[in-house]
C-alpha cells in the first residue's frame, strides 16, 4: 500500500479503509482538506515500525498478565461482597476517622469493586489485546457537490409542488397563525405567580408586598429564636441583638400561631432586624431621625440592600456591620450608611419607642422598602416621612 | 508493511474460527432482519480513535455525567421536593423537633436513615464537581490545541452550552436540600432577578410563585433539575458525540499522521475496552470520594430560615467567579424618575457572565474571521505554535481566576490576616491589569518556546559534553534530534505571509484608485498583524540543510579531538572506561 488513495474511495460515505500507510504524503482527498504545502522541510517518515510487547513474544509474560487481570477482577468481586456485608452489618451510628463508618465502608468497598474492574479491563487492553495502530482515511465534513445539487433540487421540487412560493396567502396566513400560537404558550405561564402589585393589593397577610413589612406602630421588638420582648435596660453599650417583630411569634386565643407557612417565611424574610446600643454621643442621627432611637438604642433592617443576605457580623468597637455574603459594610452610628463594599444604599432604619410596659416597640413600619433594589423602587423618595 | 509473526506468541494469534450457527447467531440474525444492524455497525465497530492522555478529559466529563444520572435516580426515591413544614423526628439528634421543610427533612433522612444514602448524596455532589471541572479543562485542551477550528466550530458551541447548562444544573441541584446555605444562595438569586431592569420584580414573583421565599421554588427547581436540564444535557451530549464520530477525532502530528488520515486503535476491542474501563475508574473514584470525603454536610447548616445566615457563605466553586465580581463591584446605583437601576448587581451578574459566555462561543468564529483560514484542520497544534490564541485564553483564564479568588476575599483575609478592604481594592484593579499582563507574558513565552524549537531543529540538542578547542575555547556539543521528532516539530502550518495576505485589499485597483476600506476591514488587518506578529516560522528545507551542513563541518573539526580528550575527560560517563587509565604519571 503506497498510501496513494484514489479520490473515489474516501468520500463514498464508508470512508473506512484501514490501511497501513508508509508514505503518508498522500494527495488531498476530496474537498475541504488543505493541500500539503510544497516546502515541508522534513518528509513524513511514515508510521513507526510496530514493536512487540513482552506479552506478545513471551508466553510466560502473557500467562502472568492473564493471571494479574483475573486477580484484579477477583478482588473486585471480593469488594462487591464486602459492600453487601457492610450494608447489613456496619451500624449507622458508628464513626471512623470522624466520618460515618457505614458511609466509609460502603464507599470504599464500592469504589474498590469499580476501580478494580476498570483497572483490570484497561490492563487487559494494554497487555493482551492486539496493539496494532491502524489508519483510517478522513473524509471532508461537507457533502459532495453532486449531493448538494441533488438536495437543492429536491428542496426546490418540494417547494414547487407545495406551491409555497406561489401561494403567499396560504404561506403568510400559516406563518401568522403559528406566530399567534406563541401567545397561548406565553400566556399559559401567567399563573406562575402574582405580581408585586397584586400581592400588595390583595394584602392576604400582614406586610404583603415589597414596600411593606409586618412592622407597625406598637409592634414589639423581640429576641429572635425565643421571642422575648426587650427593655432598654437589657442592652449594654456595644451590644448587638438579632431581633424579630413580635408578630411572628404571636398566637391567637387558641394558642395557634397567627402567621404560618408562607406568610411566616415572608414576614421573617423582611422583618428581621438588628438592635444595637451605643453611647448617644457617638450616634449621628439622620435628618428627621432624631427621635428614632431610645437612649442610644437603634434598630436597622437586617436584610442587606445589596442582594438580600441577612447581615450578622458586628464590629463592636467601630459600630460597623458587615454582610457575610459580599462584605458590604454599614456604619450603624451614621444611619447605617454604606462605608465599604458593593451595596449602594443604607440599611433602612426602624423608628423605635417604648410602650407603656417599658418594652421596645416600633413607631411605625419601615419608611422605605427593605432588601435589595428593584426597578420600581423609588429610591429618591424620602426615607423618613410616613407615606 | 509486513508483520514479523515469528515472534508472536501462538495463543495470541489464533484466528477466530467460524462457529456453527448458535443461539447468539440466531438472535443476531433475528435482530438484523428487522433493524439492519450489520450495515450500521460495520462502519463503526473498527472506527479508529487516536490516543493521547489529554483526550481523556472529555471522557471524565461524560462518565461523571453517567454517574450523576445513576446516583441522581437513587436520590429521587427518597427526596421529597416540598416546602411543606414538618417537625423533624428522624435519627439526627440535634435537629429533632425542629420545624423544617419536607425537602430538608428528606435530605436528612437520606443522610442518616437510608443506608448508602449519604454515600449517594456525596457521590452525586462530587460527580457534579468533577463533571463541571472536567468540562472546563476539556474546553481548555480543545482551545489550546486548536481543535475548535473548522469543521468543529459547532461542536465547540455545543460544548459551551453544556458548560452553561451544567452550571445551572449544579446551582438548582445544591439548592434542593433547602438548608440554610442553599437558601441563602436562592435568596441572592432572588436579588439578582430583582435587579433586572423593568421586569425584575415580575421575574422574581413568577419564579417564586409570589413573594420570596414562597413555597414553590423547591418543587420548581426540582423539575428543572431532574427533567428539564438533564433532558437538554442528554440531547446536547448526544449531538456532541455524534459530531465527534462524524468528524473523527483530531490527532497530534507525528510520523505517519497527516491531515487526511487518523491513526490509532480500533474502537473494538482496544478503544472500547479502554473507554469502558475508564468509566469504571471514574465511577470508582467518585465512590471513594463519596465514601471518604465529606461534602455539603447539610445537617450542620440547619434548615433554611430567611432571617439567618452563616459567616463565610459561599456558593459551589463553579459559581464563585460571578460571586467574586459581585464582591468587588463598587456600590453603584442610579435613581432615575422613581426607578432604581442597580449597576452593582447588573454588571457582575447579568452582564459580564453572559458576555463572557458569548465571547467563549464566538472564539472559533473570531479566529477564523481574523486569520481568514477557511480550511479543515484535523492535526492539533501545540499551544506555543499559536501564541496569540494561547495568550487570549490565558488572559481569559486570568480574568476567571482573579474573579474566582475575589469570591473568596473573606477567606483570604482571614487565612492570611489581611485587610478585606485592601484585597477588594487590589482585585478591582487586578481584574483589568492581570489579563493584560497575562496576555503579554504568555505570548512572549510561546515565542521563546518557538525559538527553542527552532534552535533544536537547526542545531540539535545539547548533549552536555563540553569540548575544548586547541585554542582553549569551550563549546557544548550538539547532536541532531531523531528524524521522527524533527518531523513532528515541523509538522505545522507556516503562518501566512501578511504582506501577501493583505496585498489584495491594499493595492490600487485598475483605475489607480485606492479601494475603499470599511472600518471593519481595518480592524481585521490590525488584528491579523497582531495575531502573527513576531511568531517564529519553522525552518525551510534550505535552512535546515545549511544548518546540518554547518554541524557536519563542526563535527569534522571536532573529530580530530575525538578520543584525545583532555586528561580525565575520558571519564565523562559517555564512554566505556574499562581499559582507560589516566595519562602521565599521576
Amino acid at each position: 500500500m503506497t498510501g496513494q488513495m484514489s479520490p473515489e474511495h474516501a468520500p463514498d460515505g464508508t470512508g473506512h479503509q484501514p490501511v497501513e500507510m508508509n508514505d503518508a504524503d498522500g494527495q488531498p482527498i476530496g474537498h475541504g482538506l488543505p493541500a500539503l504545502p510544497p516546502d515541508e522541510p522534513i518528509k513524513n517518515p511514515g508510521l513507526p515500525v510496530h514493536t512487540w510487547r513482552p506479552t506478545d513474544v513471551d508466553p510466560a509474560m502473557e500467562k502472568r498478565a492473564e493471571r494479574q487481570i483475573a486477580a484484579l477482577f477477583g478482588l473486585s468481586a471480593v469488594c462487591g461482597v464486602l459492600f453487601v456485608v457492610a450494608y447489613f452489618n456496619v451500624g449507622e451510628n458508628e464513626t471512623v476517622i470522624g466520618l460515618g463508618a457505614q458511609t466509609v465502608a460502603l464507599g470504599s468497598s464500592l469504589g474498590g469493586a469499580l476501580l478494580l474492574i476498570g483497572i483490570g479491563i484497561i490492563q487487559w487492553a494494554r497487555k493482551l489485546m492486539a496493539d496494532h495502530e491502524i489508519v483510517e482515511m478522513r473524509h471532508p465534513a461537507r457533502s459532495s457537490d453532486e449531493d448538494r445539487e441533488a438536495t437543492l433540487a429536491q428542496l426546490s421540487q418540494g417547494a414547487e409542488e407545495s406551491g409555497i412560493g406561489r401561494r403567499p396567502l396560504v404561506r403568510n396566513s400559516l406563518l401568522g397563525a403559528v406566530t399567534v400560537l406563541l401567545a397561548p404558550a406565553v400566556v399559559l405561564f401567567r399563573d406562575l405567580g402574582p405580581t408585586n402589585a397584586q400581592v400588595t393589593e390583595a394584602g392576604d397577610y400582614p406586610g404583603a408586598g415589597l414596600e411593606h413589612t409586618v412592622w407597625d406602630r406598637g409592634v414589639r421588638v423581640v429576641r429572635d429564636v425565643v421571642g422575648t420582648p426587650i427593655r432598654p435596660s437589657d442592652l449594654e453599650i456595644g451590644d448587638l441583638v438579632n431581633a424579630e417583630p413580635e408578630t411572628i411569634f404571636a398566637v391567637d386565643e387558641d394558642g395557634e400561631p397567627l402567621l404560618e407557612g408562607v406568610p411566616l417565611q415572608v414576614a421573617k424574610s423582611k422583618g428581621a432586624v438588628v438592635l444595637t446600643r451605643m453611647d448617644p454621643a457617638d450616634n449621628t442621627p439622620g435628618e428627621g431621625r432624631e427621635d428614632w432611637d431610645v437612649d442610644g438604642i437603634l434598630c436597622y433592617s437586617k436584610i442587606c440592600t445589596h442582594v438580600g443576605c441577612p447581615i450578622s457580623l458586628n464590629e463592636r468597637k467601630t459600630q460597623h456591620l458587615l454582610c457575610p455574603c459580599h462584605q458590604s459594610t454599614f456604619d450603624l452610628a451614621d444611619s447605617a450608611k454604606v462605608i465599604f463594599g458593593p451595596a449602594a444604599r443604607a440599611l433602612p432604619q426602624l423608628p423605635l419607642m417604648v410602650d407603656e410596659e417599658g418594652y421596645l416597640v416600633a413607631q411605625s413600619d419601615f419608611r422605605e422598602p427593605v432588601g435589595p433594589s428593584y426597578w420600581e423602587r423609588d429610591s429618591d423618595a424620602s426615607t423618613t416621612e410616613i407615606e | 508493511m509486513s508483520i514479523d509473526t515469528s515472534k508472536v506468541a501462538d495463543s495470541n494469534t489464533t484466528a477466530a474460527t467460524a462457529k456453527k450457527p448458535n443461539r447468539a447467531g440466531a438472535a443476531a440474525t433475528w435482530a438484523d432482519d428487522r433493524l439492519g444492524l450489520a450495515t450500521m455497525m460495520k462502519k463503526n465497530l473498527r472506527k479508529v480513535f487516536p490516543d493521547h492522555w489529554s483526550f481523556m478529559l472529555g471522557e471524565v466529563a461524560l462518565w461523571s455525567f453517567v454517574v450523576l444520572l445513576l446516583s441522581g435516580v437513587f436520590l429521587t426515591f427518597w427526596y421529597v421536593p416540598s416546602m411543606g413544614e414538618v417537625h423533624y423526628e428522624g435519627s439526627y439528634d440535634p435537629l429533632r423537633g425542629v420545624e423544617m421543610s419536607e425537602a430538608y427533612a428528606s435530605s436528612l433522612k437520606l443522610s442518616f436513615d437510608v443506608r448508602g444514602g449519604l454515600l449517594m448524596r456525596q457521590m452525586h455532589h462530587w460527580a457534579a464537581m468533577l463533571f463541571i471541572a472536567a468540562m472546563m479543562i476539556h474546553l481548555l485542551r480543545v482551545f489550546f490545541t486548536g481543535a475548535h477550528r473548522k469543521p468543529r466550530e459547532l461542536n465547540w458551541v455545543i460544548g459551551c452550552l453544556l458548560l452553561l447548562l451544567g452550571t445551572l444544573e449544579g446551582f438548582t441541584g445544591y439548592s434542593l436540600p433547602d438548608d440554610l446555605l442553599s437558601g441563602t444562595g436562592i435568596r441572592a438569586a432572588d436579588g439578582f432577578l430583582k435587579a433586572s431592569p423593568v421586569v425584575g420584580s415580575y421575574m422574581s414573583f413568577f419564579l417564586f410563585g409570589g413573594e420570596f421565599p414562597g413555597d414553590a421554588i423547591i418543587p420548581r427547581f426540582y423539575t428543572i433539575h431532574v427533567l428539564l436540564i438533564p433532558g437538554l444535557l442528554l440531547a446536547l451530549i448526544t449531538a456532541h458525540m455524534l459530531l465527534l464520530v462524524y468528524h473523527k477525532h483530531t490527532q497530534w502530528p507525528g510520523p505517519g499522521r497527516t491531515e487526511h488520515n487518523v491513526v490509532g486503535y480500533p474502537m473494538l476491542p482496544v478503544y472500547a475496552a479502554k473507554a469502558g474501563g475508564f468509566f469504571f475508574i471514574v465511577f470508582g473514584v467518585t465512590a471513594l470520594m463519596g465514601g471518604l470525603l465529606s461534602i455539603n454536610p447539610v445537617w450542620l447548616f440547619g434548615p433554611y430560615d430567611p432571617s439567618k445566615v452563616t459567616a463565610g457563605s459561599q456558593p459551589d466553586w463553579y459559581m464563585g467567579w460571578p460571586d467574586g465580581l459581585l464582591r468587588i463591584m463598587p456600590g453603584w446605583e442610579s435613581h432615575i424618575f422613581g426607578h432604581t437601576i442597580s449597576w452593582n448587581v447588573m454588571v457582575p451578574i447579568l452582564l459580564v457572565p453572559p458576555l463572557m459566555l458569548t465571547i467563549l462561543i464566538l472564539l472559533p468564529f473570531l479566529e477564523s474571521w481574523i486569520t481568514g483560514d477557511k480550511r479543515d484542520h484535523h492535526l492539533l497544534q501545540r499551544p506555543r505554535n499559536a501564541p496569540t490564541r494561547t495568550a487570549v485564553m490565558v488572559s481569559l483564564m486570568t480574568f476567571y481566576g482573579l474573579s474566582w479568588a475575589a469570591g473568596g476575599n473573606d477567606l483570604i483575609a482571614i487565612t492570611f490576616d489581611l485587610s478585606i478592604n485592601q484585597i477588594t481594592y487590589f482585585m478591582r484593579v487586578a481584574v483589568f491589569l492581570g489579563p493584560a499582563l497575562a496576555f503579554i507574558i504568555t505570548k512572549r513565552w510561546c515565542i521563546s518556546l518557538q525559538r527553542k524549537d527552532e534552535e533544536v531543529l537547526l542545531h540539535g540538542y545539547e548533549t552536555g559534553i563540553i569540548m575544548r578547542s586547541p585554542e582553549g575555547g569551550y563549546s557544548e556539543r550538539h547532536l541532531p534530534i531523531s528524524e521522527a521528532r524533527a518531523f513532528t516539530m515541523t509538522a505545522r502550518d507556516r503562518d501566512p505571509d501578511l504582506a501577501e495576505l493583505q496585498s489584495g485589499e491594499d493595492g490600487v485597483d485598475a483605475n489607480g484608485l485606492e479601494p475603499k476600506r470599511s472600518p471593519l476591514a481595518g480592524i481585521r488587518r490590525r488584528l491579523q498583524t497582531t495575531m502573527y506578529a513576531d511568531n517564529i516560522q519553522k525552518p525551510t528545507a534550505e535552512e535546515l540543510e545549511a544548518a546540518h551542513h554547518h554541524a557536519e563541518h563542526e563535527h569534522e573539526l571536532q573529530a580530530a579531538m575525538e578520543g584525545v580528550s583532555a586528561d580525565g575527560h575520558q571519564f565523562d560517563g559517555h564512554h566505556l572506561v574499562e581499559e582507560e587509565t589516566l595519562r602521565g604519571d599521576h
